[in-house]
C-alpha cells in the first residue's frame, strides 16, 4: 500500500490530490501552447509588422503598426503582454477589422458553437442506435450492413458529402438553404435551418467512428463474466445487453467523444467555408489571406485551449468513475 | 472480411498504379484547355468528362492521385522517422526524463488538430503541398511516438530481452536489434491507418487553398473549384469526391485486413 494507503482512508482525497496534479499540467499544457503559437507566429516570420503589411510597405507605415501593436519590446515582453491579455478577456484589436479581436470572437462563436453542439448531437444520436444494434446482432445482415455503412462513413471527406447534400437538398429538393447565415436575430428557426446540413456533413464521419467504437466496446463486455451472470439470473440477450453491457461500454465511448471534439473543431473550420457561415474557421482563413497575424494568433490559440480543456475534463470524468486511473500520473 | 482485405488490396492498388501510369500516359493532356469542350458529361473521349476549362478529368484525377499519395506518403514518413525513434527511446528509458519529455510533448501536438498546424505553417510560410505535408507529418509524430512505446514497452519486460541485457547489450543495440523488428507489425498497420487519413487530410487541406497549389493538380482543388460548377455538371465534384473515398476506403480494409492477419489476438474482438 505504502503512501496511498493514508489516502485511502479518507474518501475522496484520492480524487482531490489526482486533480490537483491534472490542474499543474493542464496550466502547463496551456503555457506550453501558447508559447509554441507565439513563437511561429511572432518569432519566426521576424518583424510581424512588416510581414503583415508586405512588401511595398514604407518604413513609416511598419514603424506606425509595430508601435500600435506594441511591438517595440523583446520577444520575452511580447509574450507576456499577448499570454497576460487572453488571461483577461483582451486578445488584441484585429488589424484590418479595427475592432477588439474578443468580439470578433464573440460574433462568429454564435455560429461555430451551435454547429458543433447540433453536429456532436447527431453524431451521438446515430450512433448509439446502430452501435447497439450491430452489437446486437452480431455478424448477422444487420451487423455487416452497419460495418460496411460506417467503413464508408469514415472514407468519405465532410466537404465533399456537405456538397452533396448541398445538391440534393438545396439545389433539387430546395428545402433547406444552401449556405449563408441569416443570424440569430432572424428567428430561431432560419438559423437552425442554416445549420442544419453544416451539422449533418460534420456528424457523419464522426457517427461511424462512434458506432464501430461503441460496437466492439459492447462485444468486448458481452463476453465477460457479469454478463453470464446476468444471462443466468434469466435476463435475454437484449436485456443484459442494455442494462449491464451498455453502461460499461460507455467510457471507452465517452473518451472517443472526447477526443472527436478537436477533429470537430477541425472539420468545422473546412465545413463553415463548404456554406460560407460566418463562424471561428471562416474568420481564421480571412485573417490569413489578409495577413492578420493578430486574429490568427488568438483565435488558433482559443482553438488549442478549447482542445485542452476537452481533453482535461474527459480525463476528470473518467477519474471519477474508474479509481484505479487516479493513482496514474 | 476476407473479401474486405481483397478489396481494399485491390481498391489501394488501382489508386497507385494511376499515380504511376500518369507519369507515362493519361488519356489526355490533363492541362490542356478546350472552352467549346468545357462541362461535358462523360463519354467515350472524356472518361469523367471535363470541367470547366474543358480539360479531362479523368486524365487530371490520374496525376491528382500523385499529390495525394506522395503528401500522405511523405507525411507518414516524417511521422515515424520522428516519432519511432522518440518512442523507442521514450520505451528504453521508461518513467525516466526522457520518457515524460515525449510524453508530455507528445500532448501537445495532440493539442493542435493538423489542420491548426497547418494554419499557423501558412499563415506564415505561405500555402504549399511542403507546408501540407510538414502539418499532417507533424501531426503523425505523436502518433507514432505513442504506438512504438506501447508496442516497445511490453517487449522490454520479456525474458529474451532480459537475456540481452545480461549479454551486455546496450539500449540502443537492443532498441533497434530485437524492439524494433517486433513491433514492424504494429507500425505497419498504423502507418496504413495514417496514410488513409493523410490522403483525407490533404483533400481538406488543398480544398481550403492551404495545400499544393496551381498548377500542381490536387482531388481537394479539383473539389474546391468544381463547388461552383456543381448543380450545372454534378460530374465536376462527384468523380474527385469517388477517388478520394475510394483510396481511402481501399487503404482502410486493407489496414483493418492487415491487423487481423498479423494480430490474430484480435480478430476474436472483431
Amino acid at each position: 500500500m505504502g503512501p496511498s494507503s493514508l489516502a485511502a482512508e479518507i474518501p475522496g482525497s484520492d480524487m482531490i490530490a489526482y486533480l490537483a496534479r491534472r490542474l499543474v499540467s493542464l496550466a502547463l499544457s496551456l503555457a506550453a501552447a501558447s508559447v509554441a503559437i507565439f513563437a511561429v507566429i511572432e518569432v519566426i516570420p521576424g518583424d510581424p509588422a512588416a510581414f503583415m503589411l508586405g512588401l511595398n510597405a514604407s518604413p513609416e507605415t511598419v514603424a506606425a503598426l509595430r508601435a500600435e501593436l506594441g511591438l517595440e519590446g523583446g520577444p520575452v515582453d511580447r509574450y507576456l503582454a499577448w499570454a497576460g491579455g487572453m488571461l483577461t478577456g483582451d486578445f488584441g484589436v484585429s488589424y484590418t477589422y479595427r475592432t477588439p479581436v474578443a468580439d470578433l470572437v464573440a460574433d462568429r462563436l454564435a455560429v461555430s458553437g451551435p454547429l458543433a453542439l447540433l453536429a456532436l448531437a447527431l453524431a451521438a444520436g446515430l450512433a448509439l442506435p446502430v452501435g447497439l444494434l450491430a452489437a446486437a446482432r452480431r455478424g448477422r445482415a444487420a451487423d455487416v450492413a452497419v460495418m460496411g455503412a460506417t467503413q464508408i462513413g469514415i472514407s468519405v471527406p465532410n466537404f465533399w458529402f456537405a456538397m452533396l447534400l448541398v445538391l440534393v437538398f438545396a439545389v433539387n429538393w430546395q428545402v433547406l438553404p444552401a449556405g449563408g447565415f441569416p443570424g440569430w436575430q432572424a428567428g430561431a428557426g432560419p438559423a437552425l435551418a442554416a445549420l442544419i446540413l453544416p451539422a449533418v456533413a460534420l456528424a457523419l464521419p464522426q457517427a461511424a467512428i462512434l458506432a464501430r467504437v461503441l460496437r466492439s466496446a459492447l462485444i468486448e463486455t458481452l463476453g465477460q463474466d457479469y454478463i453470464r451472470t446476468a444471462r443466468a439470473k434469466g435476463l435475454s440477450r437484449g436485456q443484459a445487453l442494455r442494462r449491464h453491457a451498455f453502461r460499461n461500454a460507455l467510457i471507452p465511448v465517452l473518451t472517443i467523444l472526447g477526443m472527436q471534439f478537436s477533429f470537430l473543431l477541425a472539420g468545422a473550420i473546412i465545413i463553415e467555408n463548404v456554406f460560407y457561415l460566418p463562424g471561428l474557421g471562416r474568420l481564421v482563413f480571412q485573417a490569413i489571406t489578409q495577413r492578420d497575424l493578430v486574429v490568427v494568433e488568438s483565435v488558433v490559440m482559443l482553438l488549442v485551449a478549447a482542445v485542452i480543456l476537452v481533453t482535461f475534463l474527459v480525463d476528470l470524468a473518467y477519474a471519477a468513475v474508474d479509481p484505479r486511473l487516479r493513482h496514474r500520473a | 472480411m476476407r473479401i474486405g482485405f481483397g478489396l481494399g488490396i485491390l481498391l489501394s492498388l488501382a489508386a497507385l498504379v494511376a499515380a504511376l501510369v500518369s507519369f507515362v500516359w493519361t488519356p489526355a493532356d490533363p492541362t490542356a484547355m478546350a472552352i467549346a469542350q468545357r462541362l461535358q458529361p462523360p463519354s467515350a473521349a472524356h472518361w469523367a468528362g471535363t470541367d470547366h476549362f474543358g480539360r479531362d478529368i479523368a486524365s487530371m484525377l490520374m496525376v491528382g492521385a500523385r499529390t495525394s499519395l506522395a503528401v500522405a506518403l511523405l507525411a507518414v514518413g516524417i511521422g515515424m522517422a520522428v516519432g519511432v525513434p522518440l518512442g523507442l527511446l521514450a520505451a528504453a528509458r521508461r518513467g525516466g526524463l526522457i520518457d515524460e519529455a515525449v510524453m508530455r510533448m507528445n500532448d501537445l501536438i495532440f493539442a493542435f488538430p493538423s489542420l491548426v498546424i497547418a494554419i499557423l505553417i501558412t499563415a506564415v510560410f505561405g500555402p504549399s503541398a511542403v507546408n501540407a505535408i510538414l502539418a499532417i507529418g507533424i501531426f503523425n509524430i505523436p502518433v507514432f511516438a505513442r504506438v512504438t512505446r506501447g508496442g516497445a514497452l511490453s517487449l522490454w519486460t520479456l525474458d529474451y530481452i532480459r537475456a540481452a541485457r545480461v549479454a551486455g547489450k546496450g539500449m540502443a543495440r537492443i532498441s533497434l536489434e530485437h524492439i524494433l523488428p517486433n513491433i514492424a507489425n504494429l507500425l505497419i498497420v498504423q502507418g496504413t491507418i495514417q496514410f488513409s487519413l493523410g490522403i483525407l487530410a490533404e483533400a481538406g487541406l488543398s480544398y481550403v487553398g492551404l495545400g499544393a497549389q496551381p498548377p500542381t493538380p490536387s482531388w481537394g482543388r479539383m473539389l474546391a473549384e468544381a463547388q461552383t460548377m456543381v448543380t450545372l455538371a454534378p460530374h465536376v465534384a462527384i468523380f474527385p469526391g469517388l477517388a478520394i473515398v475510394a483510396t481511402v476506403l481501399g487503404l482502410n480494409l486493407m489496414g483493418d485486413g492487415l491487423r487481423d492477419a498479423l494480430d490474430p489476438r484480435l480478430r476474436r474482438a472483431r
